[in-house]
């Protein structure tokens, strides 16, 4: 399945939102997600589906002001 | 003391951990600043690169309280998504509310800021919106339940200093009983100083510390404006005025009569 990963085409193998960032190497990172725009908790992750052409955002800690 | 939301702070420098030329230099600025409170904000990660994990660890060194920010949101949409993501991730209820409205000046939209704090404080969120000195705006924020309000100096990343000298003493004037931190613009330790003698609560500054030549002798010197203008406010500065009043008293001068 194809996905947009912060912008990128990805492909991953898994639907579900917690296999898809253990796929695309996220692991054990201290992340946050939003699919097609909407926030989705890391608890929710797991029962969380993703679909052909969905847009994942995967956020970290940044420097701001 | 300055309270924020019922945490109570005894600097009134806050500052921003964005633009150093190192994570040293960073750490150093904000033991420099002794700041109780650094920015933060949410950026993609690489699953490669990974860079947010090291720089969260750091600020989790510095054992500072963390208020994100959602710098670079144009809408009431992305700004309440980012405003969830930054609670998750940060373990906050804080969040500094950034709805810009314009990209030459990097300006509010305070229309969507208003919305976008109405969402957030219902939601649970402690609010500190950025937004300019207008009075109705800051009527608007405070009626949609924030607690703190985040006016401009100026334009930010500009080192302008207090632009709208009028508007800020009014806004001060108007809201005796709410803390006011000035965000953005401040350029030199003055103009920090000057905010302060005014009687704003605080300022958050970043660029005029992290792009300064030597960005932690700059913090310091923050450092010591801030605690200099918050004492002079406390001393009860004399008013400005046009012609000059004699120091050396007059009574008994020689020569004269």
């Amino acid at each position: 399945m194809r996905i947009q990963v912060n912008g990128c085409w990805r492909e991953v193998p898994s639907a579900a939102l917690a296999a898809a960032l253990g796929d695309l190497g996220y692991g054990d990172a201290v992340v946050t997600t939003a699919v097609n725009g909407e926030f989705v908790a890391s608890e929710a992750r797991a029962r969380t589906l993703l679909a052909e052409g969905d847009r994942l955002e995967v956020l970290a800690p940044m420097q701001g002001g | 003391m300055l309270e924020l939301y019922d945490t109570a702070l005894t600097s009134r420098l806050l500052l921003g951990s964005a633009r150093y030329p190192s994570p040293a230099v960073l750490t150093a600025a904000v033991r420099a600043a002794r700041a109780q409170v650094v920015t933060v904000s949410l950026r993609r990660e690489s699953a490669g690169e990974r860079a947010g994990q090291g720089f969260w660890s750091l600020v989790r060194e510095l054992g500072v309280r963390v208020l994100p920010n959602t710098a670079g949101c144009h809408s009431v949409k992305e700004a309440v998504t980012t405003a969830h993501m930054a609670r998750e991730v940060f373990a906050t209820p804080w969040i500094k509310l950034e709805v810009i409205g314009e990209d030459d000046t990097l300006q509010p939209d305070v229309f969507g800021l208003t919305e976008a704090a109405r969402i957030l404080c219902a939601e649970g969120f402690q609010v500190f919106p950025y937004t300019t000195e207008d009075l109705v705006v800051a009527e608007r924020l405070l009626e949609a339940g924030c607690r703190v309000l985040m006016p401009w100096g100026a334009p930010i990343g500009s080192g302008r200093g207090l632009n709208n000298l009028y508007g800020l003493r009014a806004l001060r004037a108007h809201f005796p009983g709410v803390p006011l931190i000035i965000d953005a613009g401040l350029g030199v330790p003055s103009h920090a100083a000057q905010a302060l003698e005014l009687g704003f609560d605080a300022v958050l500054i970043n660029t005029a510390v992290a792009q300064a030549k030597d960005p932690v002798q700059m913090a310091a010197a923050f450092a010591q404006a801030v605690e200099a203008g918050a004492a002079a406010c406390a001393a009860g500065p004399i008013e400005a005025r046009d012609l000059a009043s004699p120091s050396t008293p007059v009574i008994g001068t020689a020569f004269r009569g």
